[in-house]
């Protein structure tokens, strides 16, 4: 166990690409943490999909031993945070675990909203934030523009803001210094009852279940018999140890410190992020504020292309739910699609690395169904039903009325594309709620419907701002809206994957957008396809499909039977991506394509 | 069980590969080579040892037809064309109404060979004309102008007892009139057959990397090559020279016999670089395919004594697909009992029924043909009815 005054606990906030990972990995490997040949760039990301996309999914954490220059050595517990909205909850759970943040920007880029919202949890968990301005190498670098950047949007004070380059090393022993000096030591009571927080937990194929903790109070020792005070579950530590990054067997960890164990728990959905640890002999009164469960707010479905898939999915889908407790399924029918689930994640980006992983890692071709959110259906006996999926969708003189989900979004662009960004948010039903500049950058906050942004909000976002604009989005509440089931008949059946919940006013808009985009989509028959949208028994838009006019290979001799016949079993291979229905086939794609908004 | 004679529907040929060219068209995916000097002679004694070996395995039959195509096997001297013939007549012996075709260039080059073609025994020329405009020739690549094939044509028509020549439509910037003005005038030429080809962007060729790099423009979208199809069809219809395939068209009686065998189904031996044959052997009907590269080719026969690469059986239920994929393409279409002697099973009901609902496909007295409707979509069509 070690002395409170000789621990400091922290996180690094930063946008993508601001040099998060890279800091962290000097941090690490300046103190010899880590042996130099078995430094991985960025060391921290372990999931592929977060090497390949730069983002960190899990918290990952790291126990650092700095000899600092006051002559005493220090335990730094560095907490290396999600850095996405998805996973909000994560991130201020991890934020309670930790007293300080490293807050890193760009020197020459400044403030992204992603950061500010990150940045928002620090403050609000009381973090005390040393500002870092990172890739001060670069010809670009203008630190005191974005000190001032700082100050404007942040409102903290940045004129000891730490210039350093991750890339060549410069200034991280100042970082150091600083976040001995800088960052408060952790407080708490060795004698008090125990109380962990669990902050992140995860499956490792030797260990199984993997829970990391901070100990806020007492002292947790290997042999324990602890309670999970959300659950009430209790368990026998197998083994406690702390992550250099490797696992190191400790005998105790006391207030202030952060480590890891094992208890024999089966699945991570046994554990919930933010639960707090106890004594079953003798334990906390209460349990540590600020618990959630976690709650998925887009659902779509997931189908196997090949019908014969089915099971592989539901296997795939039952051990990766086994590692993630933040997502939901259940089985879902569809007449379009046949067997699949009905999935539910926290945001978009979790979606698809969910979908990723199963493509991936169990190497199955999905078809993926829009995503949508959940509405809330105020009925007229006073019940009120949670509607995942626009297919189930009652009759209509039931319902009392709609609700929809709500969203704050922070959205911070260079001036010249602001004009774009406004138009987008007010197209997809948006309400300004701020506007402000810090230099030539806007920051505005919008009102949008969750609905609305979950699809391909952010594509298209990045795409009118060229990749500038950051965004970040907060759930704020449900509100009725006059919210209307569109279905769309493909040669005059209803095809219910492609059904959607859309505001009334844009029916007309959103179906003839998606008729003209399914007119695309699927390709031609042998006869005509009439594509229509609807509401109820009213088509709102209409296109028709010609029929397949020529499609005859030219030349056809001797040598040509084997080409041929290769040919056409490619083909038929080819209409395995598609989806039967009726006597219309529909490649895979379409179900989600036809969602996408041009403009 | 084994359809032993089942290669009678359609005859028996024999289909001779001349690799060489003098210059690659971008359009072409066929195997030919560009190459400075060939040693003829060494050429006609692996082909002649070809049709010995073939001739041993398949005795006691009479070729119907002999094809010689390419590459540019106008290129070949008239004595190699002549050893070639020696060797299959004496192998097999001929039919009566023997069809021996060669496919020529009409350059002037091969213009003057052509009556040593015809004293060889050739007696009917297929020219790669392609094109009834020069602008249009140059973009094809091909090295005639129009003035020179009409000449060869004309030289062709006074040697040859049948000619037949390609043309090559829808064509980059070409429109519907144009077709129907240039078709007019290829038919008032008076040949007995004329094979037209819409224009394929072949993946591997010139016209298919450009195609790709997006720099392949004016080709004609589905819906004007579709009319520019029918149009095609009706003129010719009208001239005398109905389609009795997907994309040749003859005068009654002046079909090209040869390319029947394989529309067919007949048995055909192939030899040469590259070239694929269909043989029915007393334990089935076996693929060949001989060794592509010339070199390859022609060390292998020399040495070994035989230039086939591969020979695998063709299983009944494969050569009921290739009824469908090759048969279905002639306006005589197939006859269904011999596809379900074939394939083991009769066509799938529901795709069948389908298919007459929509006019794509008609079948009276054991025949299933694809209708004028049906023609333009055949691939469609064969995606449903080929198992």
């Amino acid at each position: 166990m070690t002395e409170l005054d000789l621990i400091r606990n922290f996180s690094i906030v930063a946008h993508i690409d601001h040099g998060k990972s890279t800091l962290a990995d000097r941090l690490i490997q300046l103190t010899g943490t880590v042996a130099e040949r078995d430094m991985k760039a960025q060391m921290l990301d372990s999931m592929d999909i977060e090497r390949e996309r730069g983002i960190t999914i899990k918290a990952n954490t790291v126990r650092i031993n700095y000899p600092a220059r006051d002559g005493k050595t220090y335990i730094l517990n560095l907490i290396d945070t999600p850095g996405h909205v998805d996973f909000a909850y994560e991130v201020s759970r991890s934020m309670r675990a930790v007293e300080g943040s490293l807050l890193v920007v760009d020197a020459s880029q400044g403030v992204e909203a992603q950061t500010l919202a990150n940045v928002y949890q620090a403050i609000d968990a009381n973090h005390e934030i040393v500002p870092v301005l990172n890739k001060i190498d670069l010809p670009a670098a203008d630190p005191e523009r974005v000190k001032e950047n700082i100050e404007d949007v942040i409102g903290i004070d940045a004129s000891d803001a730490i210039p350093i380059s991750a890339k060549t090393g410069l200034g991280i022993p100042d970082v150091l210094e600083a976040i001995v000096t800088r960052l408060p030591a952790p407080k708490g009571d060795r004698d008090a009852p125990l109380k962990a927080m669990l902050v992140d937990s995860w499956y490792d194929a030797y260990l199984g279940v993997v829970v990391m903790i901070r100990v806020m109070d007492g002292v947790i020792r290997k042999g324990d018999q602890v309670k999970m005070m959300q659950t009430g579950a209790t368990y026998r530590l197998d083994k406690l140890a702390v992550l250099t990054p490797a696992m190191k067997d400790i005998e105790e960890l006391g207030p202030g410190e952060i480590g890891v164990f094992t208890a024999s728990i089966k699945q991570v959905r046994d554990t919930r992020v933010g639960d707090t640890i106890t004594h079953e002999k003798k334990p906390a009164a209460e349990a540590l504020p600020g618990f959630k469960p976690a709650q998925p707010v887009v659902f779509c479905g997931l189908f196997p292309v090949d019908a014969n898939d089915f099971e592989a999915l539901r296997d795939a889908i039952e051990k990766l739910a086994l590692n993630d407790a933040s997502f939901s399924y259940e089985m879902e029918t569809s007449a379009a699609l046949g067997f699949g689930f009905r999935c539910g994640f926290l945001g978009l980006l979790h979606l698809e690395v969910i979908r990723d992983r199963l493509e991936r890692e169990y190497d199955l071709d999905l078809i993926t169904t829009a995503p949508s959110v959940v509405f809330k259906l105020h009925m007229r006996d006073g019940e009120v039903r949670d509607l995942h999926n626009p297919a189930d969708m009652p009759d209509l003189t039931h319902v009392d009325h709609i609700e929809e989900p709500r969203i704050k979004a922070t959205i911070m662009v260079p001036d010249e594309y602001l004009g774009d960004v406004l138009k987008l948010c007010q197209d997809r039903r948006g309400i300004q709620l701020d506007l402000t500049y810090a230099g030539s950058r806007a920051m505005v906050v919008y009102d949008l419907p969750l609905a609305e942004v979950v699809f391909d909000f952010y594509d298209r976002l990045k795409s009118v701002t060229k990749g500038y604009a950051s965004f970040d989005y907060q759930i704020s509440e449900y509100r009725e809206d006059h919210l209307v089931k569109m279905s769309i008949l493909v040669n005059d059946e209803p095809v219910d994957a492609l059904a959607v919940m859309v505001h009334r006013d844009r029916a007309e808009s959103r179906g003839r957008a998606m008729v003209e985009k399914l007119k695309e989509l699927i390709p031609r028959h042998m006869f005509k396809i009439p594509i229509q949208a609807a509401i109820g028994s009213r088509v709102i838009a209409r296109e028709t499909l010609s029929a397949m006019r020529k499609d005859v290979t030219a030349k056809c001799y001797g040598g040509d039977a084997t080409r041929k016949k290769k040919l056409l079993e490619k083909q038929k291979a080819g209409k395995k991506r598609m989806r039967q229905f009726g006597k219309v086939e529909i490649p895979q794609t379409a179900f989600i394509q036809a969602l996408k908004m041009d403009n | 069980m084994i359809v032993q004679d089942d290669w009678r529907h359609g005859g028996f040929g024999l289909y001779v590969h001349w690799p060489f060219c003098a210059a690659k068209c971008p359009y072409c995916d066929f195997n030919s080579h560009v190459s400075a000097s060939v040693d003829q002679t060494r050429w006609a004694r692996a082909l002649a040892s070809e049709i010995a070996r073939l001739a041993e395995e398949l005795p006691g039959r009479h070729l119907d037809s002999i094809f010689f195509g390419g590459g540019t096997p106008s290129l070949m001297l008239p004595e190699t064309v002549d050893h070639v013939l020696r060797a299959a007549r004496a192998a097999w012996g001929f039919a009566n109404h023997i069809e021996i075709t060669l496919e020529a260039n009409p350059t002037s080059v091969e213009r003057a060979r052509f009556r040593g073609f015809a004293e060889a025994g050739v007696n009917r020329v297929s020219m790669g004309i392609q094109a009834l405009n020069d602008r249009d020739l140059r973009a094809l690549g091909r090295t005639h102008d129009v003035a020179e094939a009409r000449a060869a044509f004309e030289v062709a028509r006074s040697v040859f007892q049948r000619v037949s020549f390609d043309l090559i439509y829808a064509r980059q910037g070409q429109d519907r009139a144009a077709w129907q003005a240039e078709l007019r005038e290829a038919l008032a030429m008076a040949a007995d057959h004329l094979s037209l080809y819409q224009l394929t962007i072949e993946p591997g060729t010139v016209f298919g990397r450009r195609a790709q790099a997006g720099t392949l423009r004016g080709l004609p979208d589905e819906d004007l090559a579709a009319d520019m199809y029918l149009d095609t069809q009706d003129i010719c219809e009208k001239a005398g020279l109905p389609g009795y395939e997907i994309s040749n068209h003859a005068a009654p009686g002046a079909e090209s016999r040869h390319n029947l065998i394989y529309w067919r189904q007949g048995d055909w031996a192939a030899i040469g670089p590259g070239a694929h044959g269909r043989i029915t052997l007393p334990g089935g009907r076996f693929a060949t395919e001989a060794h592509l590269s010339p070199g390859a080719w022609l060390n292998a026969v020399e040495t070994s004594g035989n230039g086939e690469s591969l020979r695998e059986a063709v299983p009944s239920c494969e050569q009921a697909a290739e009824l469908l994929l090759m048969g279905l393409r002639l306006s005589e279409g197939i006859s269904e009992s011999r596809h379900a002697r074939l394939s083991g099973a009769s066509l799938s009901s529901d795709a069948v029924a389908r298919l007459e609902a929509l006019g794509m496909i008609t079948r009276a007295s054991d025949r299933l043909r694809v209708t004028e409707a049906g023609r333009p979509v055949l691939n469609a069509i064969l995606r449903e009815l080929v198992a």
